[in-house]
């Protein structure tokens, strides 16, 4: 026995280095795919591997050791296929709703291992049960808040829920759960216990329904981020109750990357994580948005299409609403006409476009754009003043000047591409309506900007018969 | 069972595993964010191992139901994650190589 509890702690420990250095792989593009291989054979190795925990479970375990591998074959089967199906199945443009499920999942998952440990075995010490309080807390936030996340991108609630003083009930509550997981810890060896438990993990849940239903749909990504961070960290704490190392390494680097990540993100829309999670975003924007309304130029896309035909330069500005009209693979096409023109085209990727950052990345990827096509905001932003066109998809408050000089602006402050900045600008939109932060652009009234209407497959299928009508005339 | 020095040496294996964290991220460029994001929703998947070892263990209803649960969400996690992550990054293509569109979407 003493030698298969070597096994199991050592193929524990070949799972971390695997997953920590597929992790690593995975922060460069070029070596990316083998990234996720390569923390994919680890976690299979160390999910085989925790099977031969079978022949030195507990005694109290011993008679019910057939039925609880075959539950724990049955729920793998379930629960892999199911999201296998699920993540295979996903489009793209719902991604993020998706990674926020499964990630729900992972802190449900440490949250149950959290119930069985306050509710198992009476010989748990009590430093041991407070960090079982404390992952099973986070891991339960993480759980309800991901699901919030998940149907608000997916359109399934679509307003926020706000009411006077929600901050301070919402901090008036977690301040109770903690107080009931306290006392779970405390009554652990009375008969009592196991209600106070109970009590603990719905108000758990209950915490993360409320800390998430206020925040507004265009925070989601980073909202999700956190509680990808928050899931790491409470495996990380489970693993330490169950004595794993393998969970407490992988779930502490998650917690860590995420929430870095986080930060990351929230800076790309200069906010901060407390702006994020308290602040009423997007509450005094309907006034802002009855401002001076002038008449905006339009143009049809073929006369669109042949000035770009004849630039030399053009960068595109995708924003998610090229992924809602799925045009990604015509705006391709067009692009690789005007190349064959001989125009250098380019895409400029605002780090909070689509999405979560890096979303458009992917859905640009998809449509088979070769990513040393696609520039960063920092890369690129300085070129546009040097840009004959700079074509403008589905997007709005990336490039709305207002954050740069509007101080009563909501978006005020936040970073934003420059396309305003180029001789010419034409933006394709389906009519006049805002942004997801609902702010009025002043981009589209400026002299140098033309606004091109209709569905964004529509125009780009225009657009790309009108440059084909050039070369062939 | 817990001793001092056990209880400090979990302390050290967070302290470390955290700045490793910090680290793997911190130079990663904004295109990989999302696939980054989900990569280490892959990688805490690992908690079904944890919730393997508990239900393996436990001895009534209770904790036979809430382990199988704990299971399956688990194990959601970590194929849902690794999917996920995969589709998305089998995208990524430099133009050296011809570009082959949507070869990536497998639905």
């Amino acid at each position: 026995m003493i030698l298969l509890a070597y096994i199991v702690a050592l193929s524990a420990l070949i799972a971390s280095a695997l997953l920590v250095y597929g992790l690593k792989r995975m922060s460069s593009p070029v070596t990316a795919v083998s990234g996720i291989v390569t923390a994919g054979w680890g976690m299979l190795f160390v999910v085989a591997a925790s099977f031969l925990q079978i022949f030195s479970v507990s005694d109290a375990a011993r008679p019910h050791i057939v039925v609880n591998v075959i539950l724990a074959v049955l729920a793998l089967v379930i629960g892999g296929g199911w999201a296998g199906w699920k993540g295979r199945s996903v489009a793209m443009t719902a991604m993020p709703q998706m990674v926020a499920l499964f990630n729900g999942m992972g802190g449900g998952a440490a949250a149950a291992v959290s119930v069985i440990a306050l509710t198992g075995p009476k010989d748990t010490g009590i430093g041991q049960l407070l960090v079982t309080v404390a992952g099973g807390l986070i891991g339960s936030m993480s759980l309800s808040g991901s699901l919030i996340a998940w149907a608000k991108l997916d359109g399934r609630m679509n307003k926020p829920i706000r009411f006077g003083g929600q901050r301070i009930v919402n901090a008036a509550f977690f301040m109770l759960t903690v107080l009931l997981g306290v006392m779970a810890v405390a009554q652990y060896h009375q008969p009592g216990g196991g209600l106070f438990a109970l009590l603990f993990f719905m108000g758990a849940l209950l915490c993360g329904i409320c800390m998430t239903v206020p925040i507004g749909g265009a925070d989601m990504p980073v909202v999700i981020s956190l509680y990808n961070a928050f899931t790491g960290l409470a495996v990380g704490l489970e693993g330490y109750v169950m004595a794993d190392p393998a969970l407490m390494i992988a779930g502490m680097v998650v917690g860590s990357a995420g929430t870095l990540l986080t930060v990351m993100m929230a800076k790309g829309m200069n906010r901060s994580i407390t702006n994020v999670l308290f602040s009423n975003f997007g509450e005094a924007t309907a006034a802002a948005a009855t401002g001076p309304q002038k008449e905006a130029k339009s143009v049809a896309a073929g006369d669109a299409a042949t000035t770009m035909r004849y630039a030399s330069t053009v960068i595109i500005v995708p924003g998610y609403g090229l992924a809602v009209a799925q045009a990604q693979g015509k705006l391709y096409e067009f692009v690789k006409l005007l190349q064959a023109a001989g125009v250098d085209v380019k895409f400029a990727i605002h780090p909070v476009a689509g999405r979560m950052p890096g979303h458009m990345n992917v859905l640009l990827a998809e449509a088979g754009v070769p990513y040393d096509m696609i520039y960063d905001m920092d890369d690129i932003n300085d070129s546009f003043a040097d840009t004959d066109v700079a074509l403008i998809i589905g997007a709005n408050d990336v490039v709305n000047p207002s954050a740069r000089t509007d101080k009563s602006s909501p978006i005020y402050g936040m970073p934003i591409l420059n396309a305003d900045k180029a001789r010419q600008v034409f933006v394709i939109k389906r009519g006049m309506g805002m942004g997801y932060s609902a702010v009025q652009n002043p981009l589209f009234f400026q002299d140098n900007c033309a606004m091109v209407f209709g569905d964004a497959q529509a125009v780009l299928s225009k657009m790309v018969e009108a440059v084909k009508g050039l070369a062939a005339s | 069972m817990i001793t001092a020095m056990t209880f400090v040496i979990a302390l050290y294996i967070f302290m470390l595993a955290a700045f490793t964290g910090y680290e793997v991220i911190s130079r990663v460029p904004s295109i990989l964010h999302t696939p980054l994001m989900s990569g280490s929703n892959f990688v805490h998947g690992i908690v079904v191992v944890g919730a393997l070892g508990a239900l393996f263990n436990a001895s009534s209803v209770l904790e036979q139901v809430v382990g199988f649960l704990g299971v399956m969400l688990g194990a959601g996690n970590v194929v849902g994650g690794y999917v996920v992550t995969d589709r998305m990054l089998a995208m990524f293509k430099p133009s050296t190589k011809p570009a082959t569109p949507a070869s990536g979407a497998k639905s």
